[in-house]
């Protein structure tokens, strides 16, 4: 009996193991990744269609705010500058606005506050799975387009970032639709108090219609450009690069 | 004798048990093998994304701080199933188990559950959303076809008499008994045929469609309305998981079934549309 339990068992194992081994071949052909990869780009054609540009993401109250609000990525990035940065209460940190643009900009943390704000109650969905909800606040990216007036070959904003993962600096990047969108803000408050250096002290970007891992934290420099691929190897994001995530993470 | 035949030969009188006929029309046999395929990958796929949070909660919020209804885990060496505040021990299979080479995972569910086996967020999410789109494309043509010609109206909705406690109980009696339809009986479904597929056409399957698209930031601009209807975010994530587990059982029962009710008629009639009706018994 026990015998047989075993044959059968080991049978089932070698079966489901072919299987897989299958599974996993499939899993790596190229044209196979190219075919369901596909799919992203309908994804956002058709999420594009539905909905208007500038459809809002749905706003909260503060009765609806996350008691806790997850930090998640880089906790705290490594190294002198940063720490040099956090010590002096940013006093020093520049956010850059360059490339196609015909006015370069450098702001210090305390001109970019002086700008006018936006405070949105908004939820924060990770591409794991959950969600926070937080209150930011921030000046509209808008704003800081419109002074550095884009010139008309720019297509993309490219978000480059203090925090490193290895030897490799975060970045990510989306396109313009998402960039004059009214709820796309450079935020540097979280539920009324400075940005938390787990949430991207001094200066992140909430893009609201899309992923966590879209709004990049640590925010230093912006650069519009008229194609990604000549940043990192090309797919317009740390995660893109290095494990295939989506470049559109509006699902 | 060819199958052709044969159906022309028994055109003529009354159906009786061994007569061959034409039962599935080639949309419902696409649509049920492009359902197998899709339903195994989005499954699959769907149990490594819930791997890289597997815990569940009510409402639009919720994340590690806050309390989860369902959460798959472990504690040392134990795997832990929790739902709610039942708790069991699920090692080996859930939470913690052993790969293909012999290593201790705590991961929710194992690698021969999932696609892919072994561990990645962003591949599982580029196989459920290509397949999500092949599951919703087929369903919406499916659903207009079949409204157009009629299927739903003549094979699936019941009837007023089958509707009565007496006729169900009389059915659900027969099935315990394993006693299934005979002859000109078996062509119509019967009546928890009729309800198990109703609620699935009407009720699993656009359940697990709209759910799903309630998890996306950018439908959530575009639909509102989804997140009302479902209570949140992190609720719909909830039902469209309850939704999965549905599909589970469901394909469970239907493969019981086929195999209860005969596999090789039952499996050809799915591909070649052609079923042999059982004999009747001998009264």
């Amino acid at each position: 009996m026990i015998g047989r339990r075993r044959l059968l068992s080991s049978l089932a194992t070698a079966t489901s193991g072919l299987l897989l081994s299958g599974c996993n071949r499939i899993n790596a052909n190229p044209a196979v990744r190219s075919m369901l990869t596909s799919a992203e780009s309908l994804t956002m054609r058709a999420q594009r269609i539905i909905g208007d540009r500038s459809a809002l993401a749905p706003e909260f109250t503060a009765a609806d705010l996350s008691p806790i609000f997850r930090a998640n990525g880089t906790r705290r990035p490594t190294g002198t500058e940063y720490d040099a940065h956090l010590q002096s209460g940013f006093a020093g940190w520049r956010l850059v606005v360059d490339g196609l643009v015909t006015q370069p900009l450098s702001l210090s943390l305390r001109q970019i506050r002086a700008m006018p704000r936006r405070t949105q109650i908004t939820r924060h969905d990770c591409v794991e799975g959950w969600s926070a909800i937080g209150q930011w606040t921030g000046v509209p990216l808008k704003l800081l387009l419109d002074q550095s007036r884009l010139k008309s070959s720019a297509r993309y904003l490219i978000f480059h970032c203090a925090d490193l993962y290895g030897p490799i600096p975060y970045y990510e990047s989306i396109d313009l639709i998402d960039a004059f969108h009214p709820q796309t803000i450079i935020a540097w408050a979280l539920n009324g108090q400075d940005l938390p250096v787990g949430n991207g002290a001094p200066l992140r970007l909430r893009v609201e219609r899309q992923l966590g891992y879209k709004q990049a934290k640590y925010v230093q420099r912006i650069e519009a450009v008229a194609s990604l691929a000549h940043q990192g190897l090309g797919k317009g994001g740390y995660w893109e690069d290095s494990h295939d995530y989506a470049w559109y993470a509006g699902i | 004798m060819s199958g052709e035949s044969a159906v022309a030969n028994t055109a003529a009188r009354a159906l009786r048990g061994g007569d061959l006929v034409y039962r599935h029309r080639l949309p419902t046999r696409l649509w049920h093998w492009v359902n197998a395929l899709t339903l195994f990958v989005m499954l699959m796929s769907g149990m490594m994304i819930f791997n890289a949070h597997p815990r569940l909660y009510w409402g639009e919020y919720g994340a590690n701080p806050d309390r989860a209804w369902l959460e798959i885990g472990s504690r040392g060496s134990a795997g832990l199933l929790r739902v709610g505040s039942l708790q069991v021990e699920t090692t080996g299979v859930l939470g913690v188990w052993r790969d293909r080479d012999g290593v201790v995972r705590r991961k929710a569910f194992p690698w021969w559950a999932t696609i892919p086996s072994s561990y990645s967020l962003a591949d599982a999410r580029i196989w459920h959303f290509f397949f999500a789109w092949v599951l919703a494309v087929a369903s919406t043509a499916y659903w207009l076809w079949s409204i157009a010609n009629g299927h739903f109206r003549r094979d699936l909705l019941p009837q007023r008499s089958e509707l009565a406690p007496g006729h169900i109980w009389h059915d659900i009696r027969d099935h315990a008994r394993l006693n299934f339809p005979r002859g000109a009986a078996a062509l119509n479904y019967n009546i928890l045929q009729k309800l198990a597929y109703l609620s699935v056409l009407f009720g699993l399957l656009p359940a697990m469609i709209l759910s799903g698209l309630t998890m996306s930031p950018a439908m959530n601009a575009a639909w509102p309305w989804l997140l009302d209807l479902f209570g949140g975010r992190q609720s719909a994530r909830s039902i469209h998981f309850i939704c999965a587990f549905g599909f589970v059982l469901f394909i469970g029962v239907h493969l019981v079934m086929v195999l209860l009710a005969g596999p090789l008629n039952e499996v050809r009639s799915m591909v070649t549309g052609r079923f042999r009706l059982p004999e009747e018994n001998a009264a």
